[in-house]
């Protein structure tokens, strides 16, 4: 199935000549860990506005074209319903959180659409154990680290029960071993729970272990797509794209620039080591410290 | 070992003394720290969420005053001068431009700090075109700065701190939030400033830049520094760095993993690491 599907999309803020967004094509199956990769401006935001149906519902302009959810046409759900498909994780966790409590910030949502009690309480207690933030129910959000903010405002999107997870740049305020948490809480959701995980980024470096696909986009157009092998192996045409390439790709390229073997074509740190330490017979060896 | 502040001592232009820092609601930011900060360094401080390392900072300039211990700018008790005195000596960034920014243009927003401390006409306008100048904005100078892009802001914010002509340059995370382009560009301009003569104090947990750009280190983990160390250095003990939510670059990763086939483990750039990869395979 078919967890989103655009064509022919173009969607323009009142006002603007160019357009916001210029997709004739974009598919998302359900189950898949997709990251958006694009450079500010490049209309990150806009399509995860789209997918939740904010846009054009809330957030007017001139729209054209089809979007579907879970292969129905976005127009036909309410926003209630499409609240509980797809779920929003925004870029500062404090634009999102305003309530008391880690729990009643959980709830909110649920509450709103008349769940009942019980069915709420479940809830609570699943989304803050899933983000790793159990036991917290009656800490105050403001409390919370950078991180756990984080991890609270996905807690809230989770109770929703959604298919799909949406997260324009989650990892802006987080430190390195945070973003590690964030990511890998979405593989777990991704492989335990077949959630949809789309990530809008700058910076590929954490998201090459967890993505199966990369999406390029620049000025309102997907540009490229594909797995991270494809997309990622050529550092300078990142760079040129407005985009931080993995440094493990860098390292692979200049080495393959310096050398007339096959080409390396290693993304991550255990990838890299692997295939440097195979090829290794005829450089390093005697280098010591 | 806490060192003594050094009177003579020209190249000392900032002292923490066992600076100690709570904040009203009782949070404990600052557990003590003794920090020595010489001319002309490129100093990253660095920790994970909530560590203290803005709190730090904003000692550096006066926007946050020690509760306990002291602090020494130009080897002056910082107590004893005003924010707008301290200044003039160290300019401080904020993370988010918007605090910053209120003026009708880019050229008043960049005027604004030099005309305030009473400076002439003409020299308030050399040092704001010289500031213009360096963060590349002439182009764009009669622009109201808040309808620019976060990167323009940032560095509009920076001109003005820089207009000052301060010797030290606090920057809260300049790179928040801006994408790979605007970063790389912001970053030369830092390091020509640092190259000029600025002092530049780098607070990050982005520790690719602090690998590239820094040349030493001071980690902070629960309002405390646990190291301070030459940049090559402070990535060789991976489990502080972990307990401080840090993680060295990935090519400093990879080069302790390759110590095993002898590759030095204080690898800070792709291009070190290749270099020593490769060397010896032009014989």
């Amino acid at each position: 199935m078919q967890a989103l599907t655009l064509k022919d999309v173009r969607f323009r803020y009142p006002g603007m000549s160019e357009w916001a967004l210029d997709i004739p094509s974009l598919e998302v199956q359900q189950g898949e860990f997709v990251t958006v990769l694009g450079p500010n401006g490049a209309g990150k935001t806009t399509l995860s506005l789209l997918a939740n149906g904010l846009v054009p519902k809330s957030i007017k302009g001139e729209f054209e074209g089809s979007v579907e959810v879970f292969e129905h046409p976005a127009p036909k759900y309410t926003v209630s319903q499409l609240s509980t498909l797809v779920g929003m994780v925004f870029q500062e966790p404090e634009s999102q959180l305003f309530c008391m409590s880690a729990e009643e910030e959980v709830a909110f949502g649920p509450e709103n659409l008349a769940v009942p009690r019980d069915e709420i309480s479940r809830r609570v207690e699943w989304a803050l154990d899933l983000v790793g933030l159990k036991g917290l129910n009656d800490r105050s959000p403001f409390t919370l680290s950078g991180g756990q903010k984080q991890r609270l405002a996905i807690a809230a999107a989770l109770s929703m029960k959604p298919s799909m997870l949406v997260l324009d740049e989650p990892a802006y305020a987080l430190d390195p071993m945070g973003r590690i948490e964030l990511y890998s809480i979405l593989s777990d959701l991704k492989a335990k729970h077949g959630m949809t995980v789309i990530v809008m980024e700058r910076d590929a470096e954490d998201l090459v272990e967890y993505s199966d696909r990369f999406v390029l986009m620049a000025n309102g157009r997907v540009t490229a797509s594909g797995p991270p092998r494809e997309m990622l192996v050529d550092p300078g045409a990142l760079r040129a794209a407005g985009v931080s390439p993995p440094q493990m790709a860098e390292v692979a390229s200049l080495i393959n620039l310096r050398r007339k073997a096959p080409p390396l074509r290693f993304l991550t740190v255990d990838e890299a080591f692997a295939e440097i330490t195979i090829n290794t017979h005829h450089h390093s060896k005697g280098a010591s410290h | 070992m806490i060192p003594r502040p050094d009177a003579d001592s020209e190249d000392r232009v900032i002292f923490l003394r066992d600076a100690k820092f709570t904040y009203e609601s009782g949070v404990e930011a600052l557990k003590g720290v003794t920090l020595v900060i010489d001319k002309g360094e490129y100093l990253a401080v660095v920790g994970g969420n909530g560590s203290g390392k803005t709190t730090l900072a904003k000692h550096l300039n006066g926007l946050l005053r020690p509760t306990g211990g002291q602090v020494l700018v130009m080897g002056v008790q910082a107590s004893t001068r005003t924010v707008a005195e301290l200044a003039r000596v160290v300019g401080y960034v904020f993370q988010n431009p918007d605090h910053q920014l209120f003026c009708r243009t880019v050229h008043d927003e960049v005027s604004f700090g030099p005309a305030n401390i009473g400076l002439d006409g003409p020299e308030v306008k050399r040092r704001a075109d010289r500031a213009i100048a360096v963060m590349n904005l002439s182009d764009i100078r009669d622009r109201p700065p808040l309808s620019l892009t976060l990167g323009l802001r940032r560095r509009v914010s920076i001109a003005s701190v820089i207009a000052m002509e301060p010797q030290v340059l606090v920057l809260d995370e300049p790179t928040t939030g801006l994408d790979a382009r605007e970063a790389d560009e912001l970053m030369a301009i830092i390091r020509r400033l640092n190259d000029e003569g600025t002092t530049i104090v780098l607070i990050t947990h982005e520790m690719k830049l602090v690998a590239e750009h820094a040349n030493r280190v001071v980690v902070m983990m629960d309002g405390k520094v646990v190291l301070d160390s030459d940049t090559r250095g402070a990535f060789s003990d991976l489990g502080l760095l972990r307990r401080s939510k840090l993680l060295p670059p990935p090519v400093t990763q990879l080069a302790h993993r390759l110590s095993q086939i002898g590759v030095s483990k204080d690898i800070l750039t792709p291009q070190e690491l290749v270099f020593e990869l490769t060397r010896g395979d032009d014989q």
